[in-house]
């Protein structure tokens, strides 16, 4: 009886539909194999694809005042300008330069190695064409890997040259990268993806990539005045405003479950079981991040659970469709106490100054999200029976984004400080960015105090 | 004419001015103040990294008085700030050779009053 009575109203539906000429790809759904009823059902499931997919780009938006609110609040109350300006700016310069570019060179027809084909969507018109839903969608992801970068490098990068680098980073750095583990998701295709690398929602594509530039863009830069002390030992510069952090990590974590839920681009079950697995693994990240700053530094330090469920949300995204709930709770454990490791290692050991954990977070937890696909995949993961291929396979897309990120960052980075120049005069860092990039100050009308 | 300078703990300064209020002391200007001396400093950490704080936080009490109010206003800070633990703060009391209101322009004595 119910069945029936589904019957008649998707028919109804599919009259409708057809009627005001709603249908997307008619070509295909035209075929006189398909009874009403089933052009009416793929018609409705393109539609429910369309929506999924917009709401999902809408939440990843989100994540860009997620990102301007950490590292914000990471920072000092006198480059607070600085970096709101980075955060609004290389997410506008990105959006177009995305458009214009970036995006055909991702998933335009590939010549082997790039997209060729879709440059401003050329050839595709304006309506109701999937290509538009996909574009809004991949231009929020763009842009999440350009904003990764600002944190790395932030309270002594000169505006000039970041707002280049951003250029350059949504037209090229990325979209190349992208078309060889994601070209295939529209017209092209790229070698990582034929030999099976799965990167579901991007640990690599997107975070390995942000991080690994955010890394060289830390190395060209150098530490901030003070960082260092004469005897080479690290010195602690506090964020002032951690409330914003924690606020900027709330948002980032509701973002992502339009990151990864979203990267099915296909309203149907599977949206509510990746956003179980990301939502475990963000859970273990803090609370394993916390426990590992407990035990090594002997509070449970706030800046590092933070972190750490951002780690966990960057480990999870590739592996996110195919891993169990409880692989999703190992792999956010590991990449909680890994991302603490890690920024100690970055700041003692390679004396890199990254203010917000940025490399940590996208660089090596990316790394780690997407070497976990080899190992916790349900059908071609290690511990499932599929033996080292899968894992051989992630082990070199990781490897790939690595040299192509890093090293085309250093070479970025470096003809920008040897040219017009990436880092703002001592005295200017002194004073702070604020007032001298900008002109204006963050908090005016209010006392900062130091303490120290 | 005396002018009483009080460094306070910042949670003594409610108890303070009840006990200056009490003494029929109403008058004074506080403003937020960091110092160091025998309390020294406590370490805080941030991402992994030890810092001494060794500027701590401290209010300050200024009060203008007459001779007569003088040993009042001293019993009171004392009475409010008191709780016998190192960091309970210090008064100074200096000569005050003249004050002026502004308004009246009244000098001397009575423009403290």
């Amino acid at each position: 009886m119910i069945t029936r009575k589904r019957k008649i109203i998707l028919a109804a539906a599919a009259v409708f539909l057809i009627g005001s000429g709603r249908l997307l790809l008619a070509a295909e759904t035209d075929t006189p194999e398909l009874s009403p009823i089933e052009v009416a059902a793929k018609g409705l499931q393109d539609n429910i694809n369309i929506v999924w997919t917009c709401i999902a780009a809408f939440l990843v938006f989100f994540m860009q005042p997620g990102f301007a609110m950490v590292e914000c609040g990471f920072t000092r109350a006198k480059n607070a300008v600085n970096i709101l300006m980075k955060n609004l700016m290389d997410f506008s310069i990105g959006s177009i330069a995305f458009f214009l570019v970036g995006f055909g060179l991702m998933f335009g027809a590939s010549n082997g190695l790039f997209g060729t084909t879709l440059f401003g969507l050329k050839g595709i018109e304006p309506g109701a064409h999937w290509n538009w839903t996909f574009l809004i969608f991949q231009t929020v992801f763009a842009a999440t890997a350009a904003t990764i970068v600002s944190g790395a490098m932030a309270e002594r990068t000169k505006f000039v040259g970041y707002l280049i680098y951003s250029f350059f980073i949504s037209l090229f750095i990325y979209p190349v990268f992208g078309s060889w583990a994601w070209g295939g998701l529209l017209d092209g295709g790229g070698w990582l993806e034929k030999l099976g690398f799965l990167d579901f929602a991007g640990s690599t594509v997107v975070h390995s990539v942000g991080g690994w530039l955010a890394l060289a863009g830390a190395i060209v830069l150098g530490p901030r005045l003070g960082k260092y002390g004469p005897d080479k030992k690290p010195r602690a510069i506090p964020g002032h405003n951690i409330p914003l952090a924690a606020l900027g990590v709330f948002i980032l974590w509701f973002g992502w479950f339009g990151f990864n839920p979203g990267s099915t681009t296909t309203g149907n079950g599977s949206i509510g079981y990746i956003a179980v697995t990301t939502n475990l693994a963000a859970a273990t990240g803090a609370i394993f991040a916390m426990f590992a700053a407990w035990i090594i530094m002997k509070k449970p330090d706030a800046s590092m659970a933070l972190n750490g469920a951002l780690a966990g949300l960057v480990a999870i995204t590739c592996p996110c469709d195919g891993v169990s709930p409880i692989a999703a709770l190992i792999i956010g454990g590991v990449a909680g106490i890994l991302v603490v490791l890690s920024v100690l290692f970055i700041d003692h050991v390679l004396k890199v100054d990254d203010p917000v954990g940025a490399v940590s977070v996208h660089g090596v937890n990316g790394l780690w999200g997407t070497l976990s696909a080899g190992l916790f995949n349900m059908e071609t993961g290690l511990f499932y029976g599929g033996g080292l291929k899968q894992l051989g396979v992630q082990a070199l897309g990781a490897a790939a984004a690595f040299a192509w990120a890093f090293g085309l960052g250093l070479l970025l980075f470096t003809i920008i400080d040897k040219t017009i120049g990436l880092r703002v005069s001592t005295e200017e860092e002194f004073k702070g960015l604020d007032v001298g990039e900008h002109g204006m100050e963050a908090y005016s009308g209010f006392q900062v105090f130091s303490t120290t | 004419m005396k002018l009483i300078i009080a460094y306070i703990q910042p949670h003594k300064l409610q108890d303070v001015k009840k006990a200056l209020y009490e003494a029929e002391v109403c008058k004074m200007s506080v403003t937020n103040a960091l110092g160091c001396g025998e309390q020294h400093g406590y370490e805080e950490s941030y991402r992994g990294i030890k810092f001494e704080v060794n500027l701590l936080k401290k209010v300050r009490i200024e009060i203008a008085v007459n001779e007569d109010f003088v040993e009042k206003t001293i019993d009171a800070i004392c009475a409010g700030a008191k709780t016998g633990n190192i960091g309970d703060g210090k008064i100074l009391v200096i000569d005050m050779p003249e004050c002026v209101r502004i308004r009246t322009g009244q000098r001397g004595k009575e423009a403290i009053g």
